[in-house]
């Protein structure tokens, strides 16, 4: 790939994926934030509002940290970790609610609708509603409601109402579906914040750009520690926003092996997992064309992942064509395998991952292992996790 | 495709496999003798993200029933002489991307089928899938909404077939009690801009609304209210409600 990589296109398609399949009533919002985003990205005002409260409201820039105990236990290549997990709210997510609640100010919408999965999304939005005084409502399936406690407590606590969707499996994909419902009764005074590289154009381009700030700022420092770029670039995907961030300001510099990480959840050979490039086909789900686990008739499949946040039957349109022109490389972790990399990163390095990111750590040991000792791994450590403790001791029984 | 000859048109929806494929059948026969102008046939699908909790719950019955789009163009095909009035699909996007979407519309075609509604193919999209519906003879039925600012919607009525579809309301389908103002200003606003018959949709639940909203479009589409009265077995109602269209025409003519 030597050509320049300027998607999407102005309707929002990247190659056949991706686009606006949305109800008609939604379309003169989605045209809106369309037009408004781009007036921002041109407003330096709005720039220097994003940059001050991403330096001294979430902490960025975050650091890059050679992981020395986990590169020792891998026995190759050096894994750096792009640490996201130290952001106020404890992860990646905040980069996007920050810039889209902006947005959303801007539009002079004063009203917030979000989904969660894990709840760190949820927390993120509500954060920064709280933050600039905006009604805040977030859909989460009850399901992850049962499984995410404390991000359920925290949002309460920062002012939003939590609302339980009961449809489907109560995960993920139900909580959009509830979400979008109510953004299409309140979309005159209610601005959407999506949380993932999903759902109609702009919003997969909008949040890969907010999030491109990990990659952007793993670049220079990967640069300044080693004078190079790095070799390979490993994150975990659910609808795949932390990937795409660190991945797209990469996607020209082909020497750097790219590698997505799904959620393989009781393994591909089953029936419950989220690997939706692995076991599925292109379809249209929330307003995007992607790959979806779905049946022979079109019906979308419920996935299955031990980490709420993985938990999606989709993967985001951008990395749908990723895949196709094989740019990146989408591999497939289990249940088992991320539990596993949770222990060893908190053991080896005293940083306790989220479960979603202990995808990611599970593939780079793997990989590390297989490549040589000169070589650099930069993986994208998208959240902490205290908010799995709860799930990993229900499931160990405790550590004995 | 539908013959109004100066009437106003009252079009049901019902939800394919509510109750069992093999009372498909039945319901399209009973609605076609109550005086229906057309009949909108849903297809369920696993994230029908722009109805309410009615319709939701018959799709999940119709997909427990083992419903697919393909069992129901079969079903119908066998039968399609006995139909006078124009049978509609309504059905999301992803049921047809999986059938093909060549095949769909040509299954379709063959099966009686006269149009779509597509809820999430909004005009942005349409191309995606428009030469297969007009190699098939197939309309697409557009949508526009209380939201749709006027040149978009003259944009939607400049490509209308069949009829336009205007949802009443800014929100998702189900029955409601009352509408806003601005209702009557968007009716006639739409039916001012556009060529082919305006149905208002979405909401409307009672013989009152339907005399009331007839007043400044061309006829109404009642969804989760159908659907739930066949779910609840009172036909009778089924018949008083479809049957009030026939009150409002014969005021027209008097």
């Amino acid at each position: 790939m030597n050509q320049t990589y300027r998607l999407p296109d102005e309707k929002g398609h990247f190659g056949a994926y991706g686009g606006r399949f949305v109800p008609e009533t939604l379309m003169k919002a989605v045209l809106e934030l369309e037009q408004e985003y781009n007036r921002a990205l041109a407003d330096q005002e709005f720039q220097a509002e994003l940059e001050k409260l991403m330096k001294d409201y979430v902490g960025r820039e975050t650091p890059l940290y050679l992981a020395e105990n986990l590169t020792e236990h891998a026995g190759g290549a050096k894994i750096y970790l792009k640490r996201e997990d130290l952001n106020h709210t404890g992860a990646h997510k905040i980069n996007n609610t920050v810039g889209q609640a902006l947005l959303a100010a801007r539009m002079g919408k004063r009203k917030v609708v979000a989904e969660t999965g894990a709840g760190q999304h949820g927390v993120a939005t509500a954060t920064v509603c709280a933050l600039l005084n905006l009604e805040c409502v977030i859909f989460m399936g009850k399901e992850d409601i049962r499984r995410q406690q404390l991000n359920v407590f925290r949002m309460k606590l920062l002012g939003a109402e939590v609302i339980s969707v009961d449809a489907g499996s109560g995960t993920l994909k139900d909580a959009v579906n509830e979400a979008l419902r109510y953004w299409v009764t309140n979309v005159r005074d209610t601005h959407y914040i999506l949380g993932s590289v999903m759902g109609p154009h702009p919003f997969p381009k909008i949040v890969r750009d907010f999030q491109s700030v990990i990659g952007k700022e793993t670049k220079r420092q990967f640069f300044d520690k080693e004078g190079k770029l790095p070799d390979a670039l490993v994150a975990c995907i659910g609808g795949g926003s932390n990937s795409i961030g660190l991945f797209h300001p990469f996607i020209e510099d082909t020497s750097v092996e790219i590698y997505g990480v799904e959620a393989a959840g009781l393994g591909l050979e089953t029936e419950k997992n989220a690997a939706s490039l692995a076991k599925g086909k292109p379809g249209v789900l929330h307003g995007a064309m992607m790959y979806l686990l779905q049946d022979e008739a079109g019906q979308i499949q419920e996935a299955h992942s031990i980490s709420a946040g993985l938990d999606y039957p989709g993967i985001g349109p951008e990395h749908s064509y990723l895949h196709d022109i094989q740019r990146v490389n989408y591999k497939a972790v289990t249940d088992d395998e991320a539990l596993e990399a949770f222990q060893l990163l908190s053991k080896l390095e005293g940083i306790i991952p989220a479960l979603e990111s202990a995808h990611a750590i599970a593939y780079a040991v793997k990989l590390a292992a297989g490549m040589g000792r000169d070589k650099n791994i930069v993986v994208c450590l998208s959240g902490r996790g205290d908010k799995d403790v709860q799930t990993i001791m229900d499931r160990t029984g405790g550590l004995g | 495709m539908i013959d109004l000859k100066g009437n106003k048109a009252f079009v049901p929806y019902i939800m394919a496999g509510d109750g069992g494929m093999e009372t498909l059948k039945e319901k399209l026969l009973y609605l076609q003798e109550c005086g229906a102008a057309a009949i909108e046939i849903g297809i369920p699908f696993s994230d029908p993200v722009a109805d309410g909790p009615t319709i939701q719950k018959a799709g999940i019955r119709a997909l427990k029933e083992g419903t697919t789009l393909k069992m129901v163009l079969n079903d119908i095909r066998a039968y399609k002489e006995e139909i006078s009035i124009p049978l509609i699909l309504m059905t999301y996007l992803n049921p047809i991307v999986a059938y093909g979407l060549e095949k769909f519309a040509e299954d379709a075609s063959e099966a009686g089928i006269s149009g779509c509604i597509i809820p999430d193919l909004p005009l942005e999209e349409e191309d995606f899938i428009l030469p297969m519906l007009d190699r098939n003879e197939l309309s697409l039925i557009r949508l526009v909404t209380i939201t749709t600012p006027d040149q978009r919607i003259r944009e939607i009525a400049s490509r209308a077939t069949g009829f336009i579809y205007a949802v009443t309301v800014a929100g998702i389908t189900g029955a409601r009690n009352d509408f806003s103002e601005e209702l009557t200003d968007f009716l006639q606003n739409v039916k001012s801009l556009s060529t082919v018959p305006v149905m208002a949709g979405f909401g409307i639940s009672s013989a009152e609304q339907v005399v009331e909203i007839c007043k400044y479009c061309d006829g109404v589409i009642v969804g989760s209210k159908i659907v739930d009265l066949f779910h609840q077995g009172e036909k009778e109602e089924i018949k008083r409600l479809v049957g009030s269209i026939k009150g409002v025409n014969q005021n027209i003519l008097a």
